[in-house]
């Protein structure tokens, strides 16, 4: 197996908060990679210096042997790098359909914008059908705004893999949805990662994240703490000790 | 639904067309130039502010631009006084693109509420440098060449370029609408992070965009030049024109296609007609005001999207009236 998406040594900081210090992490081609830890152990500041929203202070971040470490977000998600964010963000005033066809063509130069339409045909056919794959196809002509938080979820990952990216970032799929939403986006994510998309899952729940990742890295204070298989993280003091003692931040209902 | 829509399109452009021909007295044409003036920039404005969510409130700076780049080549190129001046009408548009781009590479590095404060600032910046500068003639202002023709007819010529700029300015509106484009700025209004992370390279986008909306503003400042034959800093480059012109796209919809238009046509005919009637320059200010209050309290999204509401709710409630009286029956 090789590495899609390798972070080597990423350190940032915000004033005086280190956000990260020299955390590595690795996303292997094919795999489904889980990020835990803590609240404020810096797995959203790593997904955003991924995706190019901040730039590191120091590191590289690498995907598929091209160093993305300080480039803008728009670059990062045109060489394959999608995302969705913890608190969900879709564009609120314009209908569903149109939200699919804004990530459409994800490396188009600025300018052909001004010269085509919306959308041709193909791009009609690909939205719709990613639609219909996380179950909102019906809703395309509503305006976005009037979906629910859970409906919301589904649009902003269909609206990602629209532009057919090889590695998706999700920063708590499952957080604020209820359980059958949650085992439905279990299974959407299962079988995407079985035709070939990698995926990088921030979660909470712990079950989740158990059940789906091949491999788990825990976050503590900025650090990548362990890495490795699900039942060698279940069993790892260490994460036992980042979650529970041995810090003054932790999370209760973390522990499963 | 669309073809119906489009009638009424066709009906307004006729009105349009017909108006100078029934109604000659220059007063009536007179407001009329300047209506559809405003149309025409409100449009146009509202083709970037409208759709990105960027309020501009330094437009006045491509209103000027136009009107300083027509008279002085008309000056300097020694056009005769006659509708040959109207040729340089466009070349007033390119000028204020091409002061577009500098203005919206230093505006559009910043967000929304600050945005609107640099906006601000260049355009006093524009005023500034018009009245001081020699070239510009300072406050004396400069002449365009007179143009002999007779009273009764001398508005019409003026009237039908405003309304070409008007046509125009919508029809540049709907293509942004139906472009890719389009549908980036509409992303950038509601989430700008968001777009980013979706490809869509904001700030060539947004860049694009304000100097395309200020084409039809430098030709509409262009028009009024001539049509006003002098100009001065104060005229061209006026703080009262920067929010008249987000006034009026705000009070018709923002971010509408009908509502620029329909704003402007209401509060510049308005305007005019209170200053005639009333022999009073300000008074419009007094009923502007009271006006945007009930805006703002009552149809916030402006008079467009309200009646548009308002006729699906009736039309819903028709629907529900049906639907009860068949189960009655």
């Amino acid at each position: 197996m090789t590495n899609l998406l390798t972070v080597e040594r990423v350190s940032k900081s915000f004033g005086g908060l280190q956000a990260l210090a020299e955390c590595s992490l690795s996303v292997e081609k094919g795999s489904i990679t889980g990020l835990i830890g803590p609240n404020g152990s810096g797995k959203t500041t790593l997904f955003n210096v991924i995706t190019g929203y901040e730039k590191p202070d120091s590191g590289s971040v690498t995907f598929e042997g091209t160093e993305i470490t300080r480039a803008s977000p728009s670059k990062v998600f045109a060489l394959g790098v999608g995302r969705t964010f913890q608190i969900t963000r879709i564009f609120a005033r314009i209908t569903v359909l149109e939200n699919m066809l804004v990530a459409t063509q994800r490396d188009e130069g600025w300018l052909r914008g001004l010269t085509r339409s919306k959308s041709s045909k193909s791009e009609l056919a690909a939205a719709m059908e990613w639609l219909d794959f996380v179950g909102i196809g019906r809703l395309a002509a509503q305006p976005a705004g009037s979906l629910s938080f859970g409906q919301r979820k589904l649009l902003e990952l269909a609206y990602v893999l629209v532009a057919d990216p090889d590695v998706i970032l999700l920063d708590e799929p499952a957080g604020g949805v209820n359980l059958t939403l949650i085992n439905e986006i279990a299974d959407k994510i299962r079988a995407l990662n079985k035709s070939g998309k990698s995926f990088l899952i921030v979660e909470h729940n712990m079950e989740f994240v158990m059940n789906l990742c091949d491999r788990v890295t825990v976050m503590h204070q900025g650090v990548d703490l362990v890495s490795g298989t699900p039942q060698e993280i279940r069993s790892n003091p260490l994460v036992l000790d980042a979650y529970l003692g041995g810090s003054d931040e932790y999370d209760d209902e973390e522990v499963s | 639904m669309l073809r119906v829509r489009n009638v009424w399109w066709i009906v307004a452009l006729a009105v349009l067309v017909l108006f100078p021909l029934f109604e000659t007295n220059p007063t009536w044409t007179g407001i009329g130039v300047s209506a559809l003036i405003f149309m025409g920039c409100a449009t146009s404005w509202n083709m970037f502010s409208g759709y990105s969510g960027y309020v501009n409130l330094g437009s006045a700076v491509f209103y000027g631009v136009g009107a300083y780049t027509m008279t002085l080549l008309a000056d300097h190129l020694n056009v005769p006084g006659n509708g040959d001046l109207f040729w340089l009408v466009p070349v007033g548009g390119l000028g204020a693109m091409i002061v577009a781009i500098p203005f919206g590479l230093i505006a559009l590095r910043v967000r929304r509420h600050t945005f609107v404060v640099i906006t601000i600032a260049i355009f006093f910046v524009f005023q500034l440098s018009a009245i001081n500068f020699s070239f510009t003639g300072g406050t004396a202002g400069l002449q365009l060449p007179y143009i002999p023709w007779l009273e009764t007819n001398f508005n019409k010529p003026f009237y039908y370029v405003a309304l070409a700029i008007v046509v125009f300015a919508t029809l540049l509106s709907v293509a942004v609408r139906r472009s890719r484009f389009g549908l980036q700025l509409l992303a950038i209004r509601d989430d700008e992070d968001r777009a980013a992370g979706l490809g869509v390279k904001v700030f060539a986008v947004k860049l694009v965009g304000f100097t395309l909306s200020a084409f039809a503003v430098g030709m509409g400042g262009a028009l009024y030049a001539i049509f006003l034959g002098q100009i001065y800093p104060q005229f061209v480059f006026d703080p009262i024109f920067d929010i008249s012109i987000a006034l009026m796209a705000i009070l018709g919809g923002l971010g509408t296609l009908t509502g620029p238009l329909l704003g402007a046509l209401l509060l510049e005919s308005t305007q005019q007609y209170l200053a005639i009637r009333f022999s009073n320059g300000s008074i419009y200010l007094i009923v502007f005001g009271a006006l945007f209050l009930l805006i703002v309290l009552f149809m916030p999204q402006g008079v467009v999207v309200f009646l548009g509401d308002w006729r699906t709710r009736s039309r819903e409630r028709r629907a529900e009236g049906a639907l009860v009286a068949s189960d009655a029956l």
